[in-house]
């Protein structure tokens, strides 16, 4: 479908990355006179941003809107041009980033109350709200990854918001790092496009991906898979995700959760046309969305943790929504929908997790949590929705979109179809155990509090934007699916969508994944809500517990991989640089030093010496003439 | 007998003469030395003017004792201003020239 | 090319000069005393001047005789007299292998050059100098219409030269003193009592043992005394004899000197110490 040119409001998007742009300039550069009204305008920003948003969605109506701001490079036969693309997809995701970001930022207001630096964090979340919104309005590929460069240095700002902490600024260099793997080869695959096809616009590349070479292609789509599985946590790039935690909680909520880690799918769904020529990537997409979906289940099951296990169940989460659009057409609206699905609950939950610490004196390990259900009765409540909507308790959010990623799935045909809907379904099971354990051992059971510490519900300021996130949880999926059906609105994106043949019956599916849900929740119960929760880990576990607790021992795996060859390898590069390099340089330094020093010593200030080497010098003289005459 | 006699006389008076200059540490002597050489080298001319048949030789040989008139003056002042500041006429203390 | 025979004569005062001169030169380089190394360059230089002038050349010989060997050695030695005439010079060589180093070169030198101008002047025609110089003009003459024709410029530069060095010996000889700078004897005199101490310092006192600078002096009742402190050295604890204190004890010259360990000991012929 072509594009048209940008008119009324929509011309005006550019202020929607603006805004928070400006905000953070402000918060910035104003230094601690915006101390007062800085979190103030920081959440204005980001709230005008969102009702701007809303308006030009309406005005959109179906369309794919190319905003033209100015020439970003023009060198050569590079011509890259600064224009937004705002269409259904864009929308959707500036419509998640600006809502979900207006009220991570309104609940920061008071989760971040008594810091010092609050004004700081506000301005490194608005830097990454427009960041974000870059990412997902540019036009070009260039665009989208100086965006994808700013959530990422936001992130790293954020994610080290307490570097005091050791722990917290190794995490963000964890992160920073491992991002940079995946940006290499984003950016690589760039490289590709513009090497083989001249140009960087999406318009272009996807316009003209059909004239390529298979490999071409697949290596396009294999580099970009790259880069998306750096943004999103995915396998073998997801360690970092867990760590990530150690940043404060708004953050874990809004990038480490509902927006930025679902980049790597944006940018998956948005290359739909390259995935469509190269099925080896796709098949590729679909492997990587599977095995992170198990890992993450299965690491979430064994964490104390409650924001680690939020983190593995995020990784979980995004393993699905990369397993449905490696599924291609047919997987590309559910996998979006689950997309905005798990932003409202995921950062409910996240919002939730913080509620708790925040009572709990930002203890996060919930063998000392327990019974909390009675002291914080709203985000007990919210929590328990977005729990259930988490773990697809049938009509709230993730029943409709999960289940439509598992016949996704199962619509695939082969065996390998079943295999990852039967996979998906285990990891339905495995997810209901892991939220009800940390349902029930947060808020349920005996108290196993520190002493000193006295729960107490958050303000309003905090609750607020938590009771919104529930109300969405409990209803977006509903909405999404069967009020106002996404495909119709992505259909100017991804096609009109086709009457799918299941290949098992809706409701079969519907029904399995409730019964494992169930069995999921059950064993928890079992597991955990009957027996009294130690306060200290077991030590004697079985090895998949213990493998479990190590995430499946991909820290391990990262480091003898990558990190002691590449210690040696600077070891031996120190001790080359220090005994070959400066030895050879030294050392001739050293033997004309000496060799000059000791030439010196001929200069002995003795009149007599400097007359004897004269008449040495007459001599041969005499010699060489005596030779020449006679000779 | 021939004028190479006259010849070989001045070359061993000559190298007698610079190895005095080699030696000896009185810069006195040392200076002593340096005449003895140019001497020598005033023999030669004188000898090779008497061969040529022409009396360049002996203006040649008239000069070198005007230079070495002045240069004898100036040496033996140098030598009386170090002397009076280092109380010595050894070549040897007059070392400060050195690496 | 007529060719000039050398006679006899000058074969015999060749042979009894050239060792005379070569005499000189060793004496020269070999005497311990600048004096007498002098002398001995006055030898050779008077031997040369008579080859001059066995060799066609009486104008050079003269000015051999009278302006080398009478003014130049004359100044040589007064120089010598002024300097100080130390009595002679160490024998010992300073630098390492400088005389062994001389003397090789020196021969390896006097052996090539000596052969090569021998071999080169062997057989050499003697044009002999009758042609430019005889019975109408003399030596003198020859030279001087030489020296004032075509060695004009070079005779000019060489009397700048001669003025340039008598200036120059004047700068360096020369001793910068403003008038009326030197204090006279009064005015020394006058200086010196008008402070504390009109007499001299004191020397290190009489029963010190040593008269080292270090030493300070004792005042008569045994005190140092303080003004007699070489400045910049730290004075060292007066080492001294027993002061006598009784006349039994100045009985004999070695009581009134006293000893270091003045109890003798109790064990017959040896010091218990």
């Amino acid at each position: 479908m072509e594009t048209v040119p940008a008119d009324g409001l929509i011309a005006a998007s550019w202020l929607l990355i603006a805004l928070p742009l400006a905000g953070a300039a402000v918060l910035l550069l104003g230094g601690r006179r915006t101390d007062r009204w800085g979190h103030l305008l920081g959440t204005g920003t980001v709230v005008t941003a969102f009702v701007l948003g809303l308006l030009c969605t309406l005005q959109l109506g179906g369309r794919r809107v190319d905003v033209e701001l100015f020439t970003f490079v023009a060198t050569g036969s590079l011509d890259v041009q600064a224009g937004l693309l705002f269409d259904p997809l864009s929308a959707l995701f500036v419509l998640l980033i600006t809502g979900v970001g207006a009220l991570i930022h309104v609940y920061s207001i008071g989760y971040m109350a008594h810091d010092p630096r609050r004004r700081r964090f506000f301005a490194y979340l608005n830097l990454f709200v427009a960041a974000m919104l870059l990412l997902v309005l540019g036009d070009n590929f260039v665009a989208l990854y100086v965006g994808w460069e700013g959530v990422g240095l936001a992130s790293y700002l954020l994610i080290a918001f307490w570097h005091e902490r050791p722990s917290a600024a190794t995490a963000a260099k964890k992160a920073f790092i491992m991002n940079r793997v995946g940006d290499v080869g984003l950016a690589l695959a760039i490289f590709l496009m513009f090497a083989q096809l001249g140009t960087v616009s999406y318009e272009g590349v996807f316009g003209s991906v059909g004239l390529l070479a298979g490999g071409t292609v697949t290596a396009m789509g294999l580099l970009l898979l790259l880069g998306a599985c750096g943004k999103s946590g995915q396998f073998p790039l997801q360690a970092w995700l867990p760590d990530a935690m150690e940043g404060p909680t708004p953050v874990s909520a809004l990038i480490h959760a509902a927006t930025m880690v679902t980049a790597g799918v944006y940018l998956i769904a948005r290359c739909a046309p390259i995935y469509d020529a190269t099925p080896t990537a796709r098949a590729v997409v679909l492997a990587v969305g599977a095995i992170t979906l198990m890992i993450g289940a299965i690491a979430g099951c064994a964490q104390d943790d409650i924001k680690k296990v939020l983190a593995y169940s995020t990784v979980s989460q995004i393993g699905y929504m990369f397993l449905a659009v490696g599924l291609g057409p047919i997987g590309y609206v559910a996998g979006l929908a689950h997309l905005l699905t798990h932003g409202f609950f995921k950062a409910g939950l996240f919002l939730g997790a913080g509620s708790v610490m925040h009572a709990m004196g930002d203890e996060v390990d919930m063998r000392r949590f327990g019974g909390l259900a009675p002291h914080m009765k709203v985000t007990f409540v919210t929590f328990g929705l977005g729990y259930l909507a988490l773990i697809g308790f049938p009509f709230l959010s993730g029943f409709y979109t999960k289940d439509a990623i598992i016949e996704a799935a199962f619509d695939r045909g082969d065996g390998w179809g079943y295999l990852l809907g039967g996979l998906a379904i285990l990891a339905a099971g495995l997810t209901a155990f892991y939220m009800t354990r940390l349902m029930l051992m947060t808020f349920f059971g005996r108290p196993r509090w520190e002493p000193g510490v006295h729960p107490h519900e958050s303000p309003a300021v905090m609750t607020a934007p938590m009771v919104l996130l529930a109300v969405g949880s409990v209803l977006a999926g509903f909405l999404l699916v069967v009020a106002f059906p996404l495909e119709g609105w992505l259909a100017p994106v991804f096609g009109e969508p086709e009457a799918a043949e299941h290949v098992v019956a809706p409701i079969v599916v519907s029904v399995l994944v409730t019964v494992v849900m169930a069995v999921g929740v059950l064993t928890a119960w079992l597991f955990v809500g009957r027996r009294e929760v130690p306060v200290t880990a077991p030590v004697r576990v079985s090895p998949v517990t213990r493998a479990a607790r190590r995430a499946l021992y991909a820290d391990a795996v990262n480091e003898s991989l990558f990190m002691r060859p590449g210690q040696w390898l600077t070891r031996a590069l120190v001790w080359v640089d220090n005994r070959g390099v400066d030895g050879a340089v030294n050392g001739l330094a050293a033997t004309l030093g000496g060799s000059s020093s000791r030439l010196g010593r001929t200069q002995t200030g003795f009149v007599r010496s400097y007359a004897l080497s004269m008449l040495g010098g007459a001599l041969v003289v005499a010699g060489a003439l005596v030779a020449v005459t006679t000779g | 007998m021939s004028l190479t006699h006259y010849l070989v006389l001045a070359a061993i008076l000559f190298t007698i003469g610079a190895v005095g200059v080699l030696v000896r540490r009185n810069a006195i002597v040392v200076f002593m030395c340096v005449e003895l050489m140019l001497n020598s080298v005033n023999l030669t001319l004188v000898t090779f003017a008497r061969a040529s048949g022409t009396l360049d030789g002996q203006v040649m040989a008239f000069f070198v004792m005007v230079v070495a008139a002045a240069e004898v003056v100036i040496g033996l002042a140098i030598i009386m201003s170090i002397y009076r500041t280092r109380r010595s006429a050894s070549v040897d203390d007059a070392n400060l020239l050195k690496y | 090319m007529n060719d000039v025979v050398i006679g006899t004569g000058e074969a015999v005062v060749f042979w009894i000069l050239g060792p005379v001169a070569l005499a000189g030169a060793l004496g020269m380089v070999l005497s311990r005393n600048a004096v007498h190394s002098a002398l001995w360059l006055v030898n050779t230089m008077l031997a040369l001047g008579v080859f001059y002038v066995v060799q066609e050349a009486p104008f050079l010989g003269a000015v051999q005789i009278i302006v080398y060997t009478g003014a130049i050695m004359i100044l040589f030695l007064f120089v010598l007299m002024l300097v100080g005439r130390d009595s002679s010079d160490s024998v010992v060589e300073t630098l390492r292998g400088q005389r062994v180093a001389a003397i090789v070169l020196g021969l390896g030198f006097a052996g090539l050059v000596g052969a090569g101008v021998a071999r080169a002047t062997q057989g050499l025609p003697v044009a002999g100098l009758a042609a430019v110089q005889g019975a109408e003009t003399s030596n003198i003459e020859a030279i001087a219409a030489l020296l004032f024709t075509r060695y004009l410029l070079a005779f000019e530069v060489t009397s700048a030269l001669l003025i340039t060095a008598a200036v120059g010996a004047m700068v360096l000889a020369h001793i910068e003193r403003e008038p009326g700078t030197r204090p006279t004897q009064k005015e020394l005199s006058r200086a010196r009592f008008l402070t504390d101490r009109p007499q001299t310092l004191p020397g290190p006192g009489v029963h010190a043992r040593g008269n080292s600078v270090a030493t300070p002096a004792l005042l008569p009742d045994g005190r140092l005394a303080e003004d007699s402190f070489a400045t910049g050295i730290e004075p060292r604890e007066v080492e001294q004899m027993p002061r006598p204190t009784g006349r039994e004890q100045l009985g004999t010259p070695d009581a009134a000197l006293g000893t270091l360990d003045p109890a003798p000991s109790d064990i017959p012929g040896g010091r218990d110490r």
